[in-house]
């Protein structure tokens, strides 16, 4: 295969896994890794790289979009941020340890983990009654509704927290956003309604990454023939997904894609079990 | 006391937009350079063989340094100029939060402009921490 016919498929899978990502919610990463590995046959180390690369480029293009709509929790995000960032730092200097097959199980894992939670029934309840230390840290805030505008207040702060640091962790060693556990910790820990953990989360994969995508990129895994057509994919895929998703029914398609993610999530544990990483 | 709320959080819709529009405007020229970088990369290279990819080898050091990128870039390598928009692809989230925390320091937010300072150490104790790898 010449580097020209390489890079023409790539560009299109990745516009693909940038779409897929974008309408479900799980970046861009989560698609690029199987993507690269099962059917390119790269290098595990090689696809991380690109999978940060493809998470940051989906966070801070599709970022904007929602900061606009006033979804997104900045103060939480900032705050959060410090769990995520230190997880991600940790998670980086892990991976250097960890053999290449494990992480392979591992991305199975959270893959299985992400699908069964876009399948989960979601918070739309504003909690009214909040705890101290979300009232401290100025967390309690307001988002647009079709009637006007809803505030909200969080509990279980420090158990958010954790989630999050853990979260932080898996993204700086998988080189994803971690998007479904950050979704759990904010969503079903902090009981804040969906629609703005999910923006949040997508505001904070950006930072989160960065973190870890430093450490990466010194390390040698971000190989330029690689990112350039990955990171133009999935930008492209990204932008159609954020107008498509204002007129297509997501539903159908969770469930396609829960069922495509479940064979891809069995088939990189089966081939990290049989040490073909 | 009402209007004192409301011209505040217009203020913070303000912050807010400019946060988004720094993220896009980020993207889109790192995207470019990228672009760039890979039209003359397939030029030059589209017709040989793709590398090995599923041996890793790590990447060489002009392509892994700060120094060893710029020279790439302003010399014109193709490589280097990919490598210069990834790296701008990483610095783009980065930047965000240099703007929040100069946001909330005119907000007198002391507690948030804590929390962005904590935030910005670890991403660059993890920055130049890693350097000499």
């Amino acid at each position: 295969m010449s580097i020209l016919t390489f890079t023409i498929i790539l560009i299109l899978g990745a516009y693909l896994a940038g779409l897929v990502g974008s309408l479900t919610g799980l970046g861009g990463g989560v698609v690029v890794i199987p993507l690269l590995t099962l059917v390119f046959h790269v290098d595990i180390r090689y696809a991380i790289g690109a999978a940060l690369l493809a998470s940051i480029a989906n966070s801070s293009g599709a970022a904007s979009a929602y900061i606009k709509e006033g979804m997104t929790n900045i103060r939480l995000g900032m705050f959060l941020e410090i769990a995520t960032t230190v997880g991600a730092v940790i998670g980086a200097l892990i991976a250097v340890y960890t053999p290449t097959n494990t992480i392979a199980i591992l991305f199975g894992a959270v893959l299985l983990f992400s699908a069964a939670m876009t399948l989960r029934k979601k918070n739309q309840e504003a909690l009214t009654e909040g705890s101290k230390w979300s009232a401290r840290l100025k967390l309690d805030n307001s988002y647009p509704t079709p009637n006007g505008l809803v505030n909200y207040k969080l509990k279980n702060i420090g158990g958010g927290f954790s989630i999050m640091t853990l979260a932080g962790v898996m993204s700086g060693l998988l080189g994803i956003g971690s998007g479904a556990l950050k979704v759990l910790a904010m969503d079903t820990t902090m009981k804040i309604p969906f629609k703005v953990s999910t923006t949040t989360s997508n505001f904070m994969i950006g930072v989160t990454a960065a973190a870890s995508a430093v450490v990466y990129l010194q390390r040698g895994y971000m190989d330029p023939g690689i990112a350039f057509p990955v990171v133009l994919g999935v930008l492209g895929g990204a932008f159609t997904g954020a107008k498509l998703l204002t007129k297509i029914n997501p539903t159908t398609l969770r469930w396609i894609f829960c069922i495509a993610i479940t064979f891809v999530a069995i088939e990189m544990i089966y081939n990290g079990l049989q040490h073909n990483f | 006391m009402n209007q004192k709320i409301e011209s505040a959080s217009l203020h913070e819709k303000d912050v807010e937009k400019t946060v988004g529009k720094l993220l896009r405007t980020g993207v889109i020229i790192a995207s470019l350079v990228v672009l760039a970088g890979g039209v003359l990369y397939l030029k030059k290279f589209g017709g040989l063989a793709r590398p090995d990819y599923h041996i890793f080898k790590g990447e060489e050091s002009s392509l892994v340094t700060f120094n060893g990128i710029f020279k790439g870039f302003f010399t014109a390598k193709p490589a280097g100029i990919i490598q210069f928009g990834v790296l701008l692809l990483i610095l783009t989230p980065i930047f965000r939060i240099l703007f929040s925390l100069v946001a909330f320091a005119i907000e007198k937010d002391r507690l948030y402009v804590c929390i962005t300072l904590i935030v910005l150490s670890i991403i660059l104790a993890s920055t130049f921490g890693g350097l000499n790898i």
